[in-house]
């Protein structure tokens, strides 16, 4: 856009309206030409699976009637069906632990790194960091060696301490350990973004605060969180994407989990051995189109609630 | 939040040496020793699980049940090189081929994402075009779209194309990055001002070349951030390859990876191959180490970026 037509206009409307009209006109079309080739991708590969997922959940395909319409047959099959629910409750109760956990922890030592500067804060940065340049996969199949009763350090530090093991594969633990193993994946990531957005703010805020006699522990709680709220935001509702799509780490534990983990542990792992264990694609259409929605509710509501507080539009 | 971009990537390389004023005398040095002890503690805890997988890949399958220094020190049969020659060899080499297809996936992913973002984000930036506003709310919800929600109806789509069990079928979807755009945008609108632009155009600059030659070199921070993170996010791709792809000699190495691992986990004495699960997964992480640690005061600032509007 440019300044000079908007600059002009009170002194010789009638040129600058005309000048402005043919700049502008040129400025749509090639701020179109810049947007295409991306505006295209979107809708290839957004906006028409999206389309088509919930053209699928409205339909049946079965051997006998073959492909056919059948309303809200599939959402209301899902809504009934105990395994979706269950997965949907457990979801729920992972978000309510994974979340403020990361993303408490990451505040947690953001604060603390940029309160204390040595080489062993950079150093402690870099390792926080480092698990989230290492796949999901490689990260839940570290794991799940180190919880391994017949790899693991657990059981020799138990034996050690002269105290049964508590087998981490578990159906009572393996809450916990999927929750270790995503704290310690995604922490790193969360702090970097939290740490930046301390790291942006005026420090002459911080010398006021030290003449008010503003304890340490005051400045971070009542001077820093509030101006980074826009950023916890930002990292709450990753947090909350990421985990209500929970898939990777609960796949690769299953087969070292036994019975712990079954195949509807997650609603998106449930769609996906729907889809390509048992080829009931327009079934996992819906249940994945629903768990997409809901995703999307749960992080337009979150945005919304804290609009005003976070500043974030 | 009024900071630009280009002054969060300066402060985030560089420390700020006004704060450092405030960190003097006895009563600090005190307290900031808890935090240092607190700080090591944390830092062992996320090094533990390397420092295994460092371990681990430097021993035989027997090494790895029965290993002579326990799962946390190095056994006496060093068998890294071993492993190394057997990782090359088995199944006809087969792990080269998921390394090179996970490089193949995440750059050419990546760097088309990238591509296409820098266009995009330069076009909601400088641009005030019809439906502009539109198209950015919809860009803006969709961030919020679960990625694997279109994962299986595009399964579909690309299965009636005949196009599953194809590198495309990875590639193409990689393809779409909308936080990248969001990022660019956020970026392009505060570190490049409209005058400069302006200027170029009375120069007689044509739109492509004013891009070209004077923004794009402005952005390049903000580009090697939305490559960095699209590369990572194709390298560290699970759920799209695992879905798309059944032929073995193309897939990427974590579902490769993972395969072994399932074959390991169910199977017979001598297709036990838990030395190839763990020093595979170390030589696999050990690029995106490296990149990471090179372009440290790319990912330290430009992370934050989309945060402060």
């Amino acid at each position: 856009m440019s300044i000079t037509p908007q600059l002009q206009k009170p002194a010789q409307p009638p040129v600058a309206t005309k000048r402005g009209a043919t700049l502008e006109r040129k400025h749509a079309r090639i701020g179109w030409v810049f947007l295409a080739p991306f505006a295209i991708v979107f809708l290839v590969f957004l906006v028409l699976p999206l389309v088509y997922a919930f053209w699928m959940s409205l339909h049946t395909n079965t051997l006998a009637a073959g492909e056919k319409f059948a309303g809200l047959a599939n959402y209301f099959a899902a809504f009934k069906d105990q395994r979706f629910l269950s997965g949907m409750a457990r979801v729920g109760a992972f978000a309510l632990v994974f979340v403020p956990l990361q993303i408490g922890l990451a505040l947690l030592f953001a604060l603390i790194l940029d309160e204390v500067k040595t080489r062993l804060s950079r150093f402690s940065r870099l390792l926080i960091f480092a698990p989230y340049a290492i796949p999901g996969v490689i990260g839940a199949l570290m794991w799940g060696f180190l919880y391994s009763p017949s790899f693991g350090p657990l059981v020799s530090f138990f034996d050690f301490l002269n105290v049964q093991a508590p087998d981490m594969l578990s159906r009572d633990s393996i809450f916990w350990s999927l929750t270790n193993i995503v704290t310690w994946q995604w922490t790193g990531y969360y702090m970097i973004i939290i740490y930046a957005s301390l790291q942006s703010i005026d420090s002459s805020i911080y010398e006021a605060a030290l003449i008010d006699g503003a304890s340490k522990l005051q400045t971070a709680l009542q001077i820093k969180v509030p101006i980074i709220a826009s950023s916890l935001v930002l990292t709450i509702v990753f947090a909350l994407i990421g985990t209500l799509q929970f898939f990777t780490e609960p796949q690769v534990l299953a087969p070292l989990a036994g019975n712990a983990i079954d195949a509807a542990y997650t609603p998106n792992l449930y769609a996906y051995n729907l889809a390509f264990s048992y080829q009931q694609f327009n079934y996992a259409s819906a249940i994945s189109f629903a768990l997409g929605l809901m995703v999307f509710l749960a992080s337009i509501i979150f945005l919304v609630t804290t609009r005003k507080k976070s500043g974030l539009r | 939040m009024t900071t630009s971009p280009v002054r969060l990537l300066d402060n985030a390389t560089a420390t700020d040496p006004q704060k450092k004023t405030g960190n003097t005398g006895t009563r600090r040095r005190g307290k900031s020793l808890g935090l240092h002890i607190l700080l090591a503690a944390v830092s062992l805890y996320f090094l533990l699980p390397m420092w295994w997988l460092i371990v681990a890949g430097t021993k035989s399958t027997q090494g790895l049940f029965a290993g002579t220094g326990g799962p946390l020190w190095f056994d006496r049969n060093f068998a890294l090189f071993d492993n190394i020659a057997q990782l090359a060899t088995y199944n006809n080499g087969i792990y080269l081929r998921w390394l090179g297809n996970s490089f193949l996936y995440a750059i050419a992913g990546g760097v088309g994402a990238t591509i296409l973002a820098v266009l995009a984000g330069y076009a909601f930036a400088k641009y005030r075009f019809r439906g502009r506003a539109v198209s950015f709310m919809i860009l803006l919800a969709s961030v919020m779209v679960p990625a694997t929600a279109l994962v299986i109806p595009t399964y579909v789509l690309f299965n009636n194309l005949g196009l599953t069990n194809t590198i495309w079928a990875v590639i193409l979807p990689s393809l779409l990055s909308p936080f990248g755009v969001y990022l660019m945008r956020v970026y392009v609108q505060d570190a490049i001002p409209d005058e400069l632009l302006d200027a170029a155009r009375v120069d007689g600059s044509g739109e492509l070349r004013t891009f070209a030659t004077i923004a794009l070199p402005l952005m390049r921070p903000a580009v090697v951030t939305v490559l960095l993170l699209s590369v990572v996010g194709g390298w560290n791709n699970y759920f799209l390859p695992l879905a798309m792809i059944s032929d073995p000699t193309l897939l990427p190495v974590t579902v490769g990876l993972n395969a072994w691992q399932v074959q390991s986990n169910s199977a017979t004495a001598n297709s036990l191959i838990w030395n190839l699960v763990t020093s595979g997964s170390l030589i696999s992480v050990i690029p995106l180490i490296i990149a990471f640690l090179m372009l440290q005061k790319y990912w330290q600032g430009g992370l934050s970026v989309g945060s402060l509007k």
